[in-house]
């Protein structure tokens, strides 16, 4: 399938619009947002992991010759502000009034002329804090005795917040007990921090004559953050308007509220001025929305000659003090139980215990998928485990397993459908482009030489495009997205969308997708977007759902336009509607090539005073909601080629091979690049990437220089190739690509690195891999040779 | 306390505090947004500008140690309307994403080329090892510098070691 | 964005300059050389001088040079400049293998030399290499100069032998016919600090090595050096067998702590490991030189 009647050309490597304000340094982010009379906000923030607030002294900052305004938690309270809903349907402090519950939660919100007196003022606090015992380790989360987090909670008596299941426990069970061979591991998907470049901030700005607020936000869902703050502050949400500009980043993290935010637009209610908020690294390193802290145990059932039968899955997750994870209402773990992957499993099992701990809350904030990283991560590291078992070659073992091209659309032993692929041939795809054959015929000469290579190889199917609004919704808002199309006089169009670019580049694709539906040049379509009072509403962009959902939108509202345009076109034509054919990009008399018109000529027809026919009432302009069907399924097959020092245990990742199918690619220059920032996602979270926590609940992984994330240096030159199975369901066949490098690149540097260690019998290692993690693992295996 | 700064070839003189950090100044003082900050701690290269000839992190400089010196910004290397070639080159190979980064990368890739007008790829990524990028894992950032560099080959096979620091010519 | 507290400046025009501000603002002011380490830890406001004093106009202090077959480096050398002088890449090579491995290209630009030294930090390379080369620093106060080796410069984690009113001025590296060195490094990634880090300086004449330097940081090591696996070498032959026992003993002899970069056990098999890689590297560019 292929965008029907899509004008030629309109596809293809086309060089971003959204660059010529970048390399002249003339975006706007945020911080770049200066307003008259603009006070600067900071944030004082918990030092302490749980403790009790005794006492509060604000008297000194509060005099500070600078300051405007110091706000409490009490002071919220008072005006019931002091809790805010999370997109888990928890509540969240804004300030704390009762306890502190992770190291970094905001206590005090201070208000200055400047922000380095904001900052000084901090100094000038005094917290009077009861420490109290804090729970760090999620496995005694449960335990008796366990300190109660959430005592804020009347009833509450332990730290438990929600278990979930999905599939068959009894034909997966019975599965299992026919199998020939069962193994198991323990693994550990750690917390992670997305960590965009840009922090998270806001610049509020309350207007008391008009009572309208504008919030210039770094959000990729202004339009779910409108509806929040007029739910939460009990604000005509008319009298909101949210403004996403350039956003430096945001893979998940700028999707939900944060204190901060909601700290300045109570400030610049009170000071009557613009307030800007913009937290610094270490604020978003240790409070912003972390991701994964799965901690999990999986299960793979198997023939002896390499059948997968089952698998099962038991997982404990990390959600931190407060229940505040992005994803749909009904899914609590996200989308992990899609945890059978790329393989025809007949039978599949899986749970999820969630718990409470004094850490920073979230769990869904990184190019993941709602969780389809930990699920993928998790069946990847099980295979490979199985081909241990078997002394099977990985490779061979996935082919044999993979789902074939007819299984299509598939229906997963948990309950998914699967729209479309061709798995074997894209695992193929990337054993031709990485000469698998010859990397392992190198490995065996290295090996004999006492080097460590390994080769690992992930297969991954990503679910994406949240999603049907009958199944999914987010806080009660079905995740339906709208786009809204007007064509000028002169056939130049703008595109108003409810999603918001983080760098995706949707000013540039989506006007690719308007202007093959009309026959118009990209560059005559501007895509506006980030600003609530000038898009449609829609739940914004994360879960890779921008082109599943918003792009289909914009189609559908395209193709409204163009059917408009075809009666114009009859009347300029003087033949009935039915009577043209959208050929080459214009409406043409069938049977008479020489009669035909553009869209330009129509639109001006349309505002001109040509007689139209009834029903008519003259213009293009139209707009349309889009509800999917059902999710897209973009898939690939990734390899990953590292060498290991085995004297110092650090690990070179050496090539990276990655075939992709996300459906039809209409900008894939675009779409390589989302390729590249995922592979060194996945390159950094298996290697580096992990946000860590000694036992007193201090987070020890609060700046760059203790959160490392990949250079230039560490990341190979990405070898990319691609198949395309187009969407059955998607207008245009595209299934979205903006997190399945994340989600499938992780699993093929883990294997890699146990693959090349397995001559030293090592069989599995936690991420990150770094060196002394390695070595670790190299000595444990060595002494273990030795007893033997 | 008084400082004067030469930034993209214009004085600025300003009454500032002496902890006040050099990309402050040119962020808040002289509303020279183009560069950025992004970690705090001299890890991530988005603040890099040049002090003098030298590309530098600013959020670990002063605005009092860049007093009587030249500072230039991203807002500078486009000159009488011509961009420079990291400029054409980081639009050309898809080299930015969000964009944040990318004047930092961009000078530091300037400064490069300057000093060395045909590095390899290893040189690249060596060159832009203290700039963390979150968008584009590098691949067609290390494409861009190496295009502007064949590009200005191409322009001016001739060409001598940089711009001229004060000049508001094209480079 | 995190931001220093108040502070005072002061540019320095010279050293005699530098001295006399020194003098008049007394212990709580800093000296600010490129700050790559004392403002962000004024920024996290661990650091709060009153006064700042920026040296970073003393041109005179600025150089990378041979006299004697002696490198002399003055203390506001910045790291680039010894990365791109030739002659240390010929004679000093441990010096180049350790700046390339030194924060990043753009820190190299600005940081510098005699900052990183006086900055003491445990992890720091530059200490560790100087150690190896047992140079010896310069140090200027009122009362005129003082030289100090590069062994006794550091008395503890952020401390050294510089008084307040004292500047460190220059670092000289005795020239060592006959020799090489060679700097090894593990770090969790690139411009990160080390977990652990070797170098070394031997002089071999024929088959024997008549004088070793290992220089060890991030493991606790006494002045960063490692002086028993030093006298394992001294006088001794030129044997792989020599060298990692060399090695074994200087794991032994360290002091590593366990933190969230890596264990104790790790990092002092580092220390062996990579004083093996460097002393391995230092007598091929040695023997090299002979040839």
């Amino acid at each position: 399938m292929n965008a029907a009647g899509a004008a030629p050309g309109a596809y293809g490597p086309h060089a971003r619009k959204e660059d010529a304000r970048f390399i002249r340094g003339a975006g706007t982010f945020v911080d770049d947002v200066a307003l008259t009379g603009m006070l600067h906000g900071a944030v004082l923030r918990s030092p302490l992991a749980h403790a009790r607030i005794t006492g509060l002294d604000i008297s000194a900052a509060a005099a500070h010759p600078k300051v405007e305004a110091v706000i409490t938690g009490q002071m919220l309270a008072e005006q019931g502000l002091a809790w805010m809903p999370t997109l888990s349907g928890d509540v969240q402090a804004v300030l704390a009034t009762d306890k502190v519950r992770f190291q970094g939660q905001e206590v005090a919100f201070v208000v200055a002329q400047d922000r380095y007196s904001a900052r000084d003022a901090l100094e000038l606090i005094t917290v009077d804090y009861e420490p109290l015992p804090p729970l760090i380790d999620a496995k005694r989360a449960l335990l008796d005795g366990a300190p109660l987090i959430r005592d804020d909670q009347p009833g509450r008596t332990t730290n438990h917040i929600f278990d979930w299941e999905a599939g068959d426990l009894q034909a997966t069970d019975a599965a299992f007990a026919g199998a020939d061979v069962v193994v198991a591991r323990d693994l550990v998907y750690p917390r992670s921090h997305p960590a965009p470049l840009e922090t998270c901030g806001v610049v509020a700005d309350s207007d008391r004559i008009t009572g309208k607020l504008t919030v210039w936000a770094t959000s990729q869902a202004p339009h779910v953050h409108r509806t929040l703050y007029a739910t939460f502050l009990g604000l005509p949400e008319h009298k909101i308007r949210v403004i996403s500009p350039d956003i430096g980043g945001g893979f998940g993290s700028k999707v939900p509220l944060y204190p901060g935010y909601l700290c300045a637009i109570v400030a610049s209610m009170r000071t009557a001025r613009p307030v800007k908020w913009v937290e610094d690294r270490s604020e978003n390193l240790m409070a912003t929305a972390f991701a994964r802290d799965y901690h999990m145990h999986g299960e793979i059932a198997a023939t002896r000659d390499g059948r997968i039968l089952g698998l099962r899955a038991s997982v404990l997750a990390d959600h931190g003090a407060f229940n505040a994870t992005a994803q749909p209402s009904r899914f609590p773990a996200g989308f992990f139980s899609v945890f059978t992957g790329s393989y025809d499993v007949p039978a599949a099992h899986c749970q999820v215990r969630a718990v409470y701990t004094n850490k920073a809350p979230g769990g869904v904030a990184y190019a993941c998928s709602f969780r389809v990283t930990e699920a993928v991560y998790l069946v990847e590291r099980l295979v490979d485990a199985l081909a241990i078992e078997l002394g099977a070659d990985p490779v061979r073992l996935r082919m044999r397993n993979l789902l074939r091209p007819e299984q299509f659309p598939y229906r997963s032993p948990t309950g998914w459908e699967y729209d479309s692929g061709d798995y074997p041939r894209t695992l193929a795809v990337a054993l031709q482009t990485a000469g698998y054959d010859d990397l392992r015929r190198e490995q065996a000469e290295r090996r004999g030489r006492g080097e460590l290579m390994g080769i690992g190889v992930s297969c991954f199917t990503d679910a994406v495009g949240a999603g049907p609004r009958a199944h999914m919704d987010i806080l009660g808002l079905g995740m339906a997205d709208g786009a809204e199309l007007r064509v000028h006089p002169t056939g130049k169009a703008v595109l108003a969308v409810s999603c918001q670019t983080q760098g995706q580049g949707h000013e540039t694709t989506f006007a690719q997708i308007v202007a093959a539906e009309l026959g118009l040049s990209a560059d005559d379509v501007e895509v506006v977007h980030g600003d609530t009072d000038r898009t449609p509403f829609g739940l914004g962009t994360y879960g890779s759902r921008s082109t599943p959902v918003s792009g289909a939108a914009a189609v559908v509202a395209a193709r409204r336009v163009r059917e408009r345009a075809r009666i114009v076109a009859g009347a300029m034509l003087e033949v009935s509607p039915q009577d043209l054919a959208w050929t080459g990009g214009r409406w043409q008399v069938r049977g008479d090539p020489g009669r035909s018109v553009g869209i330009p000529a129509i639109a001006m027809a349309a505002h001109s005073a040509l007689d139209l026919p009834d029903g008519i009432e003259g213009h293009l302009d139209d707009k349309a909601v889009y509800n999917p069907p059902n999710l897209t399924f973009p898939n690939g097959a990734y390899i990953c080629v590292v060498d290991v020092d085995p004297g110092t245990g650090v690990v070179t990742v050496r090539r990276f091979i990655a075939v992709d199918d996300c459906g039809v690619r209409i900008n894939p220059m675009i779409v390589a690049g989302q390729v590249h920032r995922g592979l060194a996602d996945g390159l950094g979270i298996a290697l580096m990437q992990e946000i860590s926590f000694d036992a007193d609940g201090n987070c020890l992984s609060g700046s760059f220089m203790d959160y490392l994330l990949p250079t230039a240096v560490e990341c190979p030159s990405f070898e990319l190739a691609e198949t395309v199975t187009p969407c059955p369901h998607h207008p245009i066949g595209a299934k979205g690509i903006g997190e399945s490098a994340t989600v499938g690149s992780p699993a093929a540097v883990v294997n890699a690195v146990i693959d090349a260690l397995r001559p030293l019998g090592v069989t599995h290692i936690d991420m990150p891999m770094t060196p002394a993690n390695v070595w670790l693992a190299i000595e444990a295996a060595r002494a273990r040779d030795g007893r033997e | 306390m008084r400082i004067t700064v030469i930034v993209n070839g214009a004085s600025h003189t300003r009454e500032v505090e002496p902890r006040l950090l050099l990309i402050h100044f040119l962020r808040d003082d002289l509303g020279l947004t183009g560069s950025h900050w992004g970690c705090d701690t001299s890890n991530c290269g988005a603040c890099v500008v040049w002090l003098d000839e030298t590309p530098v992190k600013s959020c670990t400089v002063l605005a009092a140690m860049a007093d009587g010196h030249r500072v230039r910004t991203v807002e500078d290397l486009e000159r009488g309307g011509v961009l420079d070639p990291v400029q054409q080159g980081f639009t050309e190979c898809h080299g930015l994403q969000c964009g944040f980064c990318t004047p930092g990368m961009m000078m530091t890739a300037r400064a490069l080329l300057d000093r060395n007008p045909n590095p390899t790829a290893a040189q690249v990524r060596e060159a832009l090892s203290g700039q963390i990028c979150r968008c584009t894992g590098y691949e067609n950032i290390v494409r861009s510098v190496l295009w502007a560099s064949a590009r200005q080959a191409e322009a001016d096979p001739a060409r001598p070691g940089g711009p001229a620091l004060d000049g508001r010519g094209p480079a | 964005m995190q931001v220093p507290a108040q502070v005072e400046y002061e540019r320095a025009v010279s050293v005699g300059h530098a001295l006399t501000l020194l003098a008049r603002y007394g212990p709580r002011a800093a000296v600010l050389a490129g700050g790559h380490s004392l403002i962000p830890m004024m920024k996290l406001r661990l650091a709060q001088p009153e006064t700042l004093i920026d040296i970073n106009a003393l041109s005179e202090l600025r150089y990378v040079e041979v006299a004697d077959g002696e490198l002399r480096v003055g203390a506001l050398a910045r790291h680039a400049d010894l990365l791109e002088s030739a002659v240390v890449g010929e004679r000093f090579a441990i010096l180049h293998d350790a700046e390339q491995v030194i924060a990043d290209p753009v820190v190299r630009n600005w940081g510098t030399v005699g900052g990183s030294l006086c900055q003491s930090d445990p992890s720091e390379d530059l200490s560790a290499a100087f150690a190896a080369l047992k140079a010896t620093l310069v140090i200027t106060g009122p009362d005129g100069t003082r030289t100090v080796p590069a062994r006794r410069f550091h008395t503890g984690p952020y401390e050294t032998v510089v008084a307040p009113g004292e500047l460190l001025t220059e670092i000289r590296v005795p020239a060592s016919p006959g020799g090489g060195s060679a700097y090894a490094k593990v770090c969790r990634r690139a411009g990160d600090w080390p977990l652990a880090a070797a170098g070394a300086m031997l002089a071999v004449d024929g088959g024997t090595i008549v004088e070793a330097g290992i220089g060890l940081t991030a493991v606790g090591s006494r002045h960063f050096c490692a002086s028993e696996a030093e006298e394992h070498l001294s006088g001794a032959p030129a044997t792989p067998e020599r060298l990692a026992e060399a090695g074994r003993i200087a794991a032994q002899h360290c002091r590593p702590v366990s933190d969230q970069r890596g264990p104790a056990s790790y990092k002092r098999h580092l220390a062996g490991e990579l004083t093996v890689r460097a002393l391995r590297r230092a007598l091929l560019r040695a023997r090299a030189g002979e040839r």
